[in-house]
């Protein structure tokens, strides 16, 4: 159990990185403060895994370090840090048993064979192992095998965390439930600090209390899913995260008020001061879609609806733009024309991508 | 469903079974035949049961001739597989130094085995040979055509020089097919250099290094060209080996009779072995006990 500090941090995977673009991982301060659960999340190739290798000492990283409760970790190797980490596919060796696989890191490490079995023991039957510790680690299903693959990590009781990196993608799918739970239970109970990377977005948000989100070699968020899902720091986040993901609109503003094409979209008096170009940002959720006209609301068109069973996915089109809207199950949904409330609340402001903070205080009437 | 009798799959098998049947099956029938007769002419010849069995079987010179063939064989094995699992794990496994690697080690099977042959008739000489005269150089007298061991030596380098590259790339490419996660996975977990080579090199290998042994065993065991380009099977019996006395017989003496039988009793060794092999190595490292 330790704090994980990344400083400075940055790696390309050429020998003498020169543009920016040679970078996998751009310059970035990080911390994995102690004994919470974590994941990593993003696209294939952001650059999430080599972040993740770095942490575990398979990756030298070309700049910064990697500190573990303060300590300077990232001259050691992976044997030399007390980390564990479980791979895409299941790892284990074939020849061996149940038991011989969780017992290997342990034996590695030179601990008395008493000591091996006692914590072998109490992790196999955590892990609900303890019926098929003397069978032949290579004969059982691929869900058993991630366990096994979980397991050595969890008998060494001095690992500093545990590193995942999108463990469940081999697991048929009612398994995965049950192993996620189970990650859950073990977080709960060993209070290790986790990293779980994915891409699958439903993963992070229920297995984690703080989300780590990565695009192209960069942080472009951390915090917890609400936060996520209600403040996007930047446009990428939006959209990557919900489903489907945020509404952009470019627009103008001037005094407080925001005009996309030739409609006007007062943004209230906490947004006076901003005049240019931005984005206006808005999740599907958060529009308010009805069949009459409404104050200050805007006439836009269906294009298509899609019903989901407990919400209506509307797609319409307004000045000019396609725009995604979540309609609550039981309300009616126009069939052509529809009018739309944009929630002051709920508008949040992007330049260049990312969010503008604004003092809001007056602004939720 | 019904799997076997009115099934029309059985089409789709005929004409492998008629290929299998003209390059492999008429003709061992026709060694079968011979085996069973005296034959003295195209229209004169005589049934003799079991008699040439009989006799093959209690040949001293066959005797001699396994008991070499197998040293032989066994030789071959004990020194082949290490090596080419030795060359494997030295080869680079990305980069440029792989493909040159790669073609270096495979340059040996690209040449036909007479030629090879004569290479090493030349190497191996006493006086000019670069290898033979380096030895006699250095006060050690070689000569493989009059010295039974120094013949037997020199086929043995001949054959290990030959085949043992081709040991070396099933091994690497049994070890090219391990994903990256075991040793990423082995070194989290604090392995030794000698544990990963134990628990997930090897293992992983077991399939091509099951292949590889069938392959160098049987290939070993029927070895004619090196013993008979280097000295004939000389000197004296000292190289004689199976195949060799084989030939002697039918083609030298035109025993065909005796030849035929002793075919057969070849072909069963070589069955034999390999059924042997195929069932060890397949239980080897699975923790079937049975």
């Amino acid at each position: 159990m330790a704090q994980i500090d990344l400083k400075n941090l940055a790696h390309s995977y050429l020998p003498n990185p020169t543009r920016e673009e040679d970078f996998a991982l751009h310059k970035m301060d990080l911390s994995w403060e102690d004994s919470h659960a974590y994941a990593l999340l993003g696209p294939s190739g952001c650059g999430k895994t080599t972040l993740l290798n770095i942490i575990s000492g398979l990756v030298k990283p070309s700049e910064g370090q990697v500190l573990f409760d303060g300590q300077n970790v990232t001259e050691q190797l992976p044997q030399e840090r007390n980390i564990a980490q479980v791979f895409q596919f299941p790892v284990i060796y074939d020849t061996m048993s149940v038991y011989d696989n969780l017992a290997f890191p342990l034996r590695n490490r030179k601990h008395p064979e008493k000591k091996i079995r006692e914590r072998v023991t109490e992790v196999a039957e955590m892990l609900e192992l303890d019926d098929v510790l003397n069978k032949r680690a290579a004969n059982l299903s691929a869900d058993a095998k991630q366990k096994i693959s979980l397991g050595r990590g969890l008998v060494r009781s001095d690992v500093a965390a545990i590193l995942f990196d999108e463990p469940l993608t081999v697991i048929d799918p009612h398994l995965k439930v049950m192993l996620r739970r189970k990650l859950k239970q073990i977080h709960a109970r060993f209070k290790l600090t986790m990293i779980y990377v994915t891409h699958d977005q439903l993963e992070a948000l229920t297995f984690a209390d703080q989300v780590v989100v990565m695009n192209e070699g960069r942080i472009l968020q951390i915090g917890s899913p609400q936060d996520l899902f209600e403040n996007p720091q930047h446009t990428f986040v939006g959209h990557f995260i919900g489903s489907p993901g945020m509404n952009f609109l470019p627009c103008q503003i001037v005094g407080g008020v925001a005009t996309i094409g030739q409609t006007e979209i007062p943004l209230g008096e906490h947004t006076k001061h901003l005049s240019g170009t931005f984005e206006l940002g808005i999740r599907p959720e958060f529009l308010i879609l009805k069949t009459k006209t409404q104050q200050d609301s805007h006439e836009i068109t269906i294009k298509s609806t899609e019903n989901m069973g407990n919400c209506t996915i509307v797609t319409a089109e307004f000045a000019g733009h396609l725009l995604k809207i979540k309609v609550p199950e039981g309300q009616d949904v126009p069939e052509k024309t529809g009018f739309l409330n944009f929630p002051q609340q709920w508008i949040r402001l992007y330049d260049d991508g990312k969010l503008i903070e604004i003092e809001r205080g007056s602004a939720h009437e | 469903m019904n799997k076997w009798e009115d099934n029309k799959a059985w089409f789709l098998v005929i004409p492998v079974f008629i290929v299998v049947a003209v390059s492999a099956i008429l003709p061992l029938m026709t060694v079968v035949n011979y085996s069973v007769q005296d034959i003295f002419g195209p229209d004169n010849r005589v049934f003799v049961g079991i008699e040439w069995y009989k006799d093959v079987l209690a040949d001293h010179r066959l005797h001699n001739a396994l008991q070499r063939q197998l040293f032989f064989s066994a030789m071959v094995l004990i020194i082949e597989i290490p090596l080419g699992v030795l060359i494997a794990m030295a080869m680079p496994k990305k980069g440029w130094g792989a493909s040159l690697s790669l073609v270096l080690v495979a340059l040996p099977l690209l040449i036909p085995w007479n030629v090879i042959g004569t290479i090493w008739i030349i190497f191996m000489r006493p006086d000019i040979g670069l290898l033979g005269a380096a030895i006699n150089g250095m006060g050690i007298p070689f000569d493989h055509t009059a010295a039974p061991l120094d013949a037997w030596v020199t086929v043995m380098m001949m054959e290990v020089w030959h085949w043992t590259p081709l040991v070396a790339l099933m091994a690497y490419a049994g070890l090219q097919a391990i994903p990256e996660a075991y040793f990423q996975a082995a070194r989290i977990d604090g392995a030794s250099a000698w544990s990963i080579f134990r628990y997930i090199q090897l293992p992983k290998m077991r399939g091509v290094l099951t292949i590889a042994i069938l392959l160098r065993f049987m290939d070993s065991f029927l070895i004619y060209a090196e013993p008979f380009v280097l000295t004939g099977g000389g000197p004296g019996n000292s190289t004689t080996f199976l195949s060799i006395y084989l030939v002697k017989l039918a083609v030298g003496q035109f025993d065909l009779g005796p030849a035929a039988a002793f075919s057969i009793i070849y072909f069963l060794i070589v069955m034999l072995f390999c059924w042997l092999f195929y069932q060890v190595l397949l239980k080897v490292g699975t923790g079937d006990k049975s």
